[in-house]
């Protein structure tokens, strides 16, 4: 920041400043349109029209992930997520995977801590036999010994990698910490012992018990128009059960404060560290996010990265993000550092976990962020994938069908004050609970 | 094809688009794939634009035909610094602000360093595109270096280096991997660097480096979204085309001798919780050595270990339950010597040596035999039905026609990979394998945990 620079050259650079405040008054025009389709059964699915090539996508998802994995059985979910693809009804594994193939349909599944979702990519050609083996997927699948063996056998092995991976052990480490007695203390793929423990039976349960019409969430993207959607959703999920089994995740205070070491040999240590944040639907969401926007979540141009990387060069990847899970809210970040000034990093991240909490940002701050924040937002809309898992989160956090209309507003109400209060209300370097893996110099852990 | 990034992203981030290549685009012959606009400015930088209208955004990428294998010996890392450093300030903006002003701009941006390219992109709203560009042409010519910028750096890329390859025994041994593969060709040093010679490089050498090779007849300028080449011809020709041309580049690379021997590395950490086996083998690119085997070994490839279908998947994985998964790729679009690649991990009870050998006697059958012509047909038909996901895409068009320009390769050779693929026929690829599975051009990488010593193990 010592250059020197020519008095013309200054004001040039100031040219380019003014010229790109002045632009970012003008927001572009709203280009994609959703719609509310509901079936004759009542499905429901937000649909974005788009005819430019001749493919869909759809995403769905069912609300109750993870976190409801029965105690000593942790990741079910994401077993049975492996194995929904892998042979229903009269396709066994090898015929169903070869027909994906041979018709590029792409079609798979995940397991989050609150969700049960997947996503389906077809051409509109291949239309009709794509929904056939998502309907086969999610309504009978197979568990064939075969799969079932290989596939566990396949997550057991990526447990066994990640259990000597630093960045891994500490994440693990971290959300165990913060959540010691609750569900989402748990690992989503499960310990060896937990996924070796896992039957047939279970993942028949799981099935039966958790994908339904109730808990169900889709989004599609593409060249199919309202009416064809509404006539293929009951053909597709409505062999589903009308209601989820009772289910209820309890709200929880993630612990604060601890500070934990995993020795591990490596020269960098991986840091990660989290402390209580607020839930989506909290008033102060926008806000907070706005926060964390200054704080730690704006790439090239966030104070952790411009005073652990830019300035003293501690890590090459800092971050901070609000994760809003349904039960509990974090706010979260981490870096990775040379051991031996993985003291000083952690140091940093506190000062300035402070520094924002007692001053918040500055009003210059805050206006770049509001134009980053509202200026991107189209920038998410890069592929027809992209634009369905966004119809499915609107649907999930209950956000309303007009709220790519109105995001943009809520930012741009975002107030200093605002920022500052909640700067205050909510950061707090004592509460932040933070895990070490690796060999790191000076660190002391708390117990 | 490695590639580094000056932002650490969570997940995957570039090297997706790349893997489509493999996994399959396009379709319909003589249709193309990404259907793009083109022209030369006067000073020699070429302009591609790639339309898509989802939504008013543009991405803006500037491609210098530069990679980490055109460094000087003795100064391996100097591409990836330079590019790190290329956001440090030039005589018009202060260290920060090309940034700042971006993110202002609701914009995101990032670079990426590979073998052969080195690239700078923003993706904006339409109606900042001129922005981005008159920053981007700034920095072509004007950039500005002190010690407090590059010091501070430097220690962001050594960290970098550790999060990407010390800490972690897969990329160790990908580093052997690359410098035992090739005896001679540059393609043998880390994109990153090595260690001690990112300590050592100064200023001067980056500087050096910067005006050896940047400049706008050894640049590519690709702009895909929702725009067209008419409009984007005016500010190019503004902005980039009032840029004088720089002397004329050649990359003169050492290139491989003939390679006699097999290789075999090693590398025992404690890290490692679960084995894994790779064999590599030099192979022709599009570009390098017998490249008329390049279509053919896609299809190869995508046989041998594409899928859970493919045949080491279903030999391996499925049917003798040796190995807990089981893969091939194939690498063909660099500008220096392809790779090809089979890789496996056995299951717990499995004896690597065993899995070793029936991998082994699968790639003597499939380069005695090659495959049946039906599963050709189906393979071929995979590969090539899926351009519409690629233009679906906003980046892909702009990822694969910049790595291909920058790479030795045309547009047309881009719009064209369909209708090649289609014409391979079951002849060229028995030829194909048989000419890249030779033991002699290769090099087998373990990846194991550490064993106790004998005084743990008693304990």
């Amino acid at each position: 920041m010592t250059m020197t620079l020519p008095r013309l050259a200054r004001g040039l650079a100031a040219a380019f400043a003014l010229l790109a405040i002045v632009a970012a008054a003008a927001l572009p025009a709203r280009a994609v349109e959703v719609q509310r389709v509901v079936s004759p059964g009542g499905i429901e699915a937000w649909l974005v029209e788009d005819h430019t090539n001749p493919l869909m996508a759809m995403r769905f998802a069912f609300r109750g992930g993870a976190a409801l994995d029965p105690e000593g059985k942790e990741g079910l979910a994401n077993l049975a997520s492996g194995l929904l693809d892998e042979g229903a009804a009269d396709l066994d594994s090898q015929t169903f995977q070869g027909r994906l193939e041979d018709l590029s349909i792409t079609l798979r599944f995940d397991a989050g801590r609150d969700i049960f979702a997947g996503q389906l990519r077809t051409l509109t050609e291949n239309r009709a036999a794509a929904l056939d083996l998502l309907k086969l997927a999610l309504t009978e699948p197979r568990f064939d010994a075969e799969p079932v063996d290989r596939i566990r056998s396949q997550i057991l092995a990526n447990i066994r990698r990640e259990s000597r991976d630093p960045d891994v052990l500490a994440r693990r480490a971290l959300f165990e910490a913060l959540f010691p007695d609750h569900p989402y203390g748990r690992p989503v793929d499960g310990t060896e012992e937990s996924v070796a423990a896992i039957t047939v039976e279970d993942l028949k349960g799981f099935i039966d018990r958790r994908l339904a019409r109730d808990t169900l969430h889709v989004g599609v993207v593409g060249d199919i128009t309202a009416e064809e959607l509404a006539g293929i959703l009951d053909q597709v999920f409505g062999g589903l059960p009308e209601t989820a089994a009772p289910w209820n995740v309890p709200e929880v205070e993630p612990k604060s404060g601890e500070t934990i070491v995993i020795s591990k040999p490596a020269p960098q240590s991986a840091i990660v560290f989290a402390q209580p944040g607020i839930l989506r639907d909290d008033p102060d969401y926008y806000v907070a996010s706005t926060l964390n926007h200054i704080l730690g979540g704006g790439g090239f141009t966030s104070r952790l990265y411009e005073e652990v990387r830019e300035r003293r060069g501690l890590a090459y990847s800092v971050y901070s993000a609000l994760l809003p899970l349904d039960a509990a809210g974090l706010v979260f970040g981490g870096a990775g550092t040379a051991n031996a000034r993985a003291a000083e990093t952690v140091e940093v991240v506190r000062r300035e976990w402070a520094r924002m909490a007692a001053a918040g940002p500055t009003e210059q701050e805050l206006a770049d962020a509001k134009l980053y924040l509202t200026g991107s937002f189209p920038l998410r809309f890069s592929s027809s994938d992209r634009v369905a898992r966004i119809l499915v989160a609107m649907q999930i956090e209950d956000l309303g069908i007009d709220y790519l209309d109105r995001r943009n507003e809520l930012i741009e109400a975002v107030t200093l004050e605002d920022v500052r209060r909640v700067a205050g209300d909510l950061l707090d370097p004592e509460a932040l609970t933070v895990v070490v893996a690796g060999e790191p110099d000076g660190i002391t852990a708390t117990n | 094809m490695e590639m580094l990034s000056r932002l650490a992203r969570r997940g995957v981030f570039a090297l997706a688009v790349f893997l489509v290549l493999g996994a399959g685009i396009a379709r319909a012959a003589g249709e193309g794939v990404f259907r793009p606009e083109t022209f030369t400015l006067d000073n020699g930088m070429q302009v591609v634009v790639v339309s898509n209208h989802r939504v008013p955004v543009v991405t803006h990428m500037v491609w210098y035909k530069v990679g980490s294998a055109d460094e000087p010996p003795g100064k391996s890392g100097v591409a990836h610094f330079l590019e790190h450093l290329m956001f440090k300030g030039t005589k018009n903006l202060a260290p920060g602000e090309f940034s700042a002003t971006v993110s202002r701009n609701g914009g995101r941006e990032n670079a990426f360093t590979s073998l052969d390219y080195t690239g700078y992109f923003q993706t904006v709203a339409k109606d900042r595109l001129e922005i981005v560009m008159r920053m981007e042409a700034d920095r072509m010519t004007n950039l500005v270096l002190s010690e407090e910028v590059v010091e501070p750096e430097r220690l962001v890329i050594l960290e970098e280096r550790r999060q990407r390859t010390d800490n972690n025994p897969g990329g160790v041994l990908r580093e052997h991997v690359s410098s035992s593969l090739y005896l001679n060709h540059p393609y043998q040093r880390p994109v990153i660097g090595w260690e001690h010679e990112i300590r050592a490089l100064t200023i001067e050498d980056i500087l050096a480096f910067y005006r050896e090779w940047y400049a706008p007849n050894n640049a590519v300028l690709v702009v895909a979204g929702d725009i067209t080449a008419a409009e984007v011809r005016p500010l190019a020709e503004k902005y980039y085309g009032v840029i004088p041309r720089g002397p004329d580049i050649v990359r003169a690379r050492p290139q491989e001798p003939p390679q006699k021997a097999e290789r075999r590395v090693i590398h025992r950490d404690p890290k490692v919780g679960q084995p894994a086996l790779s064999r590599s083998y030099l192979a022709p690119s599009y570009t390098t050595g017998a490249s008329e085997h390049a279509y053919a070994l896609q299809v190869g490839a995508e046989l041998l270990g594409g899928g859970s279908t493919s045949l080491i998947y279903r030999e391996l994985v499925i049917e003798r339950k040796l190995a807990v998964t089981a893969g091939a790729y194939y690498g063909p679009d660099g500008l220096g010597p392809g790779t090809f690649v089979v890789y496996v991990s056995p299951r717990p009870e499995v004896l690597m040596e065993d899995l070793e050998a029936a991998l082994s006697e699968i790639l003597d059958t499939v380069a005695e035999d090659g495959f049946a012509a039906e599963e050709i047909e189906r393979a071929k038909k995979r590969i090539t039905a899926s351009a519409v996901y690629a233009r679906d895409s906003r980046r892909a068009g702009a990822r694969v026609l910049g790595s291909a320009l920058t790479s030795g390769r045309t547009i047309e050779d881009v719009e064209s990979w369909p209708d090649r693929i289609a014409e391979v026929t079951a002849e060229q690829v028995t030829a194909a394998m048989r000419h890249v599975l030779d033991d002699n051009r290769s090099v087998t990488a373990l990846l194991l945990p550490e064993e106790p010593s004998e005084e743990q193990a008693q304990l």
